[in-house]
């Protein structure tokens, strides 16, 4: 309904634009040059005053309306329903909104509501009907202000550039509006959480088995919510995979920089890229489903304990991963140190593992640094991988025979299961969503000064 | 000080030297060892990643059928004797399988054998031939060799996952449904066809009809809000952050913030999208349009770092031609140096776009881990996309479901593998080196 409006606009604005464009060439008289711009912006000035101010209003009477009528729904309903706590009238609402669209209540409705829904389809088609009206009598009158201010004096091009400009400046800050959007939201559901749980509890208790009561006398009422444990997990599962990651990686770049043919770093590098390609969700099932099992039997033929959804095998796969990421990075670095530098360590005799050992690596070793620091960051927020090869219950170990959890499961498993929203269950996943976005931005932080402040500026 | 016998120099710093020579030219052979070791390594986790995922996943693109001699009975059907839609739609086709099965076997009698025996057709059977007749009524009272979908458990046996050997409390199939399996085999009623179901079916609970349709649904959907969203502002702030925004505090504000979204955890933008999109804005939870706009968030950064290189690349020359003749700040962006950037642009946006694929965390906050069964129609409607659905697949028990795990994976890096090699191939032919 509403997208044929948009449609119908959309049509409208195009044919302003025609409009406008054909006016522009009829005031000129004798010659295009009389006029101010090229004849294509008088036709956008048309189509931009037939459109912008129609479709802003088009927008902020749909965002509104659906709230509006619900009120004034409510507004008509027996005094009795209306007087019930938000939860159940919001159930009721539900209800009315389902019978509107069709969609299957949760009871045989009963007259009041079926009063209500009538009602509701009523103001729902006054409004509709209205909107039409109103957006299409705004556009044709935008058309016909523009088409009517044509003349060869009017500097269109400025007018539709400025509208231009404005846009431009309106997407660069979706970027603030979404980090901002980001730490707000996070924020405040955090603050519910520590008005529930004192934020000592949460930033250094030991233990985490969250569990909130349904009834005043349920056992097992007692939650605890300290975070240690499951930084403890993030901790050794990130640890495991930098293991891995970094010789391999930081290795592998020094073997494609310096020892092999252009050829086989023509062949290797995207090669190695497609680690990086892989979806999350492949490696998760690869450690779940082939990588636990070997290193449990592994474990069961030595003789060792060893957990189905061990730290090790996470942390494997994880490294596994990230080795793309330690590799291109510091490729890029490497390649940034000047020629002269090895080829002074090669005049005095050095070997090429010498002058990597003595020379290269001092040299890079900075941006070697920062992107270490960025892989960690990227190992401590990956989460599929560990929701489908780590463990649920907090463990507080070193030992990466065991089951640890992280931070990134315990947000999934509280908001992917059933409790009320504002329950500090699920508020706990918000402050852990919190300490994990000011971790890593630390990590990032540092990472940038790091490289900043300690490169050296060749040339 | 003490006094230093002279010795002959140069004779023995010589020496000295070509004595330590052998051990250092073995340490730099041994170090280019480690590198190719370790870049071997790495190319070999690739290899066997993708050999394991694909070994795992071929089997089930082929899925067994068995033939059965199926009597469309009016009786059964057409009970009294009108052929309207509904009578045609409600009848019992499960009892028509039923009599199909009984003829094959016939020596086939107690009751507990015999429901073992129906245990060997999946489900869907009776909807095959419910939609057989109502294509063509003509078939009620004929007779037709139908060859219908196999139950899981007989598919597994067949391709060879479950062992015979083993003592048969241990297995799922037992050694009557294997005796009937063989006879069946044997006398050709048995084969492995193409699945196609694993393209044209949405989700089931019956690993024999599941099928990737409706996660390959929800991806369309959802990738295209992405994109609708998310290229048109990249562009637009790229464009404003390299042309127009001048050098003060509030720009490096938005530059700074741009490279920190980019390195912030995917899991947080989905909980940005249920605390703001759900929750806030009460759009409709799982469906594509909020994944579209919580993907199109974690695209950005990606499309505006990779369209601020593509614009830097395009030298000063030519938006000093196009100024030179009179053009606008707008009109030379515009005109000159945006068609020159596209390309980089549009291979930035395709890299992203693999990525937003990919995803599963920030989708998982927003609700798409539900059994939802029905294709999408629309970008409301609940949806799954097919990382979520591989998530989904890869925790429930049946062994069949491991091989469709592994093949809708290979789906899903074929489509990578195709995004990215599309991205590569518009670099290679229509980048410009200037």
């Amino acid at each position: 309904m509403l997208f044929y409006l948009f449609v119908t606009l959309a049509l409208l604005s195009l044919s302003g634009y025609y409009l406008g464009k054909k006016r522009a060439f009829t005031v000129a008289g004798s010659h295009i040059r009389n006029l101010h711009s090229l004849p294509s912006y008088y036709g956008s000035y048309t189509a931009l005053w037939c459109g912008l101010p129609a479709l802003i209003l088009f927008t902020v009477w749909a965002t509104l309306q659906p709230g509006l009528i619900i009120k004034l729904v409510v507004a008509r309903l027996p005094q009795e329903l209306q007087d019930l706590p938000p939860g159940q009238l919001n159930l009721v609402v539900n209800d009315i909104k389902n019978l509107v669209s069709g969609n299957i209540v949760s009871s045989t409705p009963d007259a009041t509501i079926l009063a209500a829904v009538d009602h509701y389809r009523h103001l729902e088609w006054i409004g509709n009907v209205s909107l039409w009206v109103v957006v299409i009598t705004l556009a044709i009158a935008g058309i016909v202000h523009g088409w009517r201010a044509i003349s060869p004096k009017l500097r269109a091009r400025n007018q539709v550039e400025r509208v231009i400009n404005l846009f431009l400046i309106a997407s660069s800050t979706v970027a603030i509006f979404t980090t901002l959007g980001i730490v707000l939201s996070v924020l405040f559901e955090s603050v519910l959480f520590f008005g529930k749980v004192p934020i000592n509890d949460f930033l250094f208790g030991l233990q985490w088995s969250p569990q909130t009561a349904m009834r005043a006398d349920q056992t097992g009422s007692s939650g605890a919510f300290g975070m240690i444990p499951l930084f403890a997990g993030t901790l050794l599962i990130s640890g495991i995979s930098m293991i891995v990651a970094v010789p391999i990686g930081l290795m592998s770049a020094l073997y494609l920089s310096e020892y092999a043919s252009p050829k086989f770093r023509a062949m290797a590098k995207p090669a190695l890229e497609v680690l990086a390609g892989i979806p999350t969700v492949v490696y998760g099932f690869f450690a779940a489903l082939t990588v636990a099992p070997l290193i449990r039997d592994i474990g069961t033929t030595l003789g060792l304990q060893v957990a189905s959804d061990s730290a090790l095998a996470a942390g494997l796969v994880m490294g596994i991963m990230i080795i793309p990421f330690v590799s291109s990075l510091s490729d890029d670095v490497i390649n940034a140190v000047p020629q002269s530098m090895r080829d002074g360590s090669y005049a005095l005799g050095a070997t090429k593992s010498e002058t990597i050992q003595r020379v290269l690596l001092p040299a890079a070793l900075p941006g070697i640094v920062g992107s270490i620091l960025l892989a960690v960051s990227r190992a401590i927020g990956e989460t599929m991988i560990v929701v489908m090869a780590a463990g649920l219950s907090a463990n507080l170990t070193a030992n990466p025979l065991e089951a640890v959890t992280t931070v990134t499961v315990q947000i999934v498993t509280l908001l992917t299961g059933d409790q009320e929203f504002d329950s500090a269950k699920t508020l706990a996943a918000f402050a852990l969503g919190l300490m994990l976005f000011i971790v890593t931005l630390i990590l990032n932080i540092i990472a940038l000064h790091v490289v900043r402040k300690y490169r050296e500026q060749y040339e | 000080m003490n006094k230093l016998t002279p010795v002959p120099v140069t004779r023995d710093i010589k020496n000295i030297v070509n004595a330590g020579l052998q051990r250092r030219h073995a340490a730099e052979r041994r170090f280019r060892a480690y590198g190719l070791a370790a870049i071997t390594l790495g190319l070999a986790f690739v290899v066997l990643m993708f050999v394991n995922i694909i070994s795992k996943g071929y089997p089930a693109f082929w899925q067994t059928y068995i033939e059965l001699p199926i009597n469309f009975n009016p009786t059964v059907i057409t009970p009294e004797g009108q052929r309207d839609q509904k009578t045609l739609e409600d009848a019992d086709y499960a009892a028509l399988v039923r009599v199909g099965l009984r003829e094959t076997f016939p020596h086939v009698e107690s009751r507990r054998d015999l429901q073992e025996l129906y245990r060997l057709i999946s489900s869907n059977a009776s909807l095959h031939l419910r939609d057989m007749i109502l294509k063509d009524v003509a078939l009620i009272g004929t007779t037709q060799s139908v060859w219908v979908l196999a139950s899981a458990n007989v598919d597994t046996f067949v391709k060879g996952n479950i062992d015979r050997t083993l003592d048969e409390s241990l297995r799922q199939v037992k050694d009557q449904e294997i005796g009937w399996i063989d006879k069946l085999q044997a006398s050709g009623q048995l084969e492995q066809r193409f699945n196609i179901g694993l393209f044209n079916n949405g989700d089931s609970r019956e690993p024999e009809q599941a099928g990737i349709r409706g996660a390959l649904v929800g991806s369309f959907y959802t990738l295209l809000i992405t994109f609708l969203l998310s290229f048109p502002i990249g562009v637009a702030t790229a464009v404003y952050l390299e042309e127009f925004a001048p050098k003060n505090r509030w720009t490096d504000l938005i530059e700074v913030n741009i490279n920190n979204l980019a390195a912030v955890p995917s899991i947080v933008f989905g909980l940005l999208g249920l605390a703001v999109f759900i929750n806030f804005f009460g759009l409709p939870r799982s469906a594509p349009l909020v994944g579209g706009l919580v993907l199109s968030l974690m695209t950005l950064p990606v499309i505006i770092i990779a369209g601020r290189a593509a614009l830097t690349s395009v030298p000063p020359s030519i938006r000093e031609g196009a100024l030179g003749i009179g053009a606008s700040k707008l009109q030379m962006v515009g005109h000159h140096v945006l068609p020159l950037a596209m390309p980089g642009m549009l291979t930035g946006s395709i890299i992203g776009m693999a990525r937003a694929l990919g995803e599963s965390a920030p989708l998982l906050m927003i609700g798409m881990v539900a059994f939802i069964v029905d294709v999408p129609k629309n970008i409301t409607d609940p949806a799954t996309v097919l990382p979520v659905q591989i998530y989904l697949w890869a925790d429930l028990p049946e062994r069949a479901f491991v091989e469709r795990t592994s093949a809708a994976i290979m789906v899903l890096l074929a489509f990578m593998i195709v995004m990215n090699g599309l991205a590569i191939i518009l670099r290679k032919r229509f980048e410009r080196r200037w």
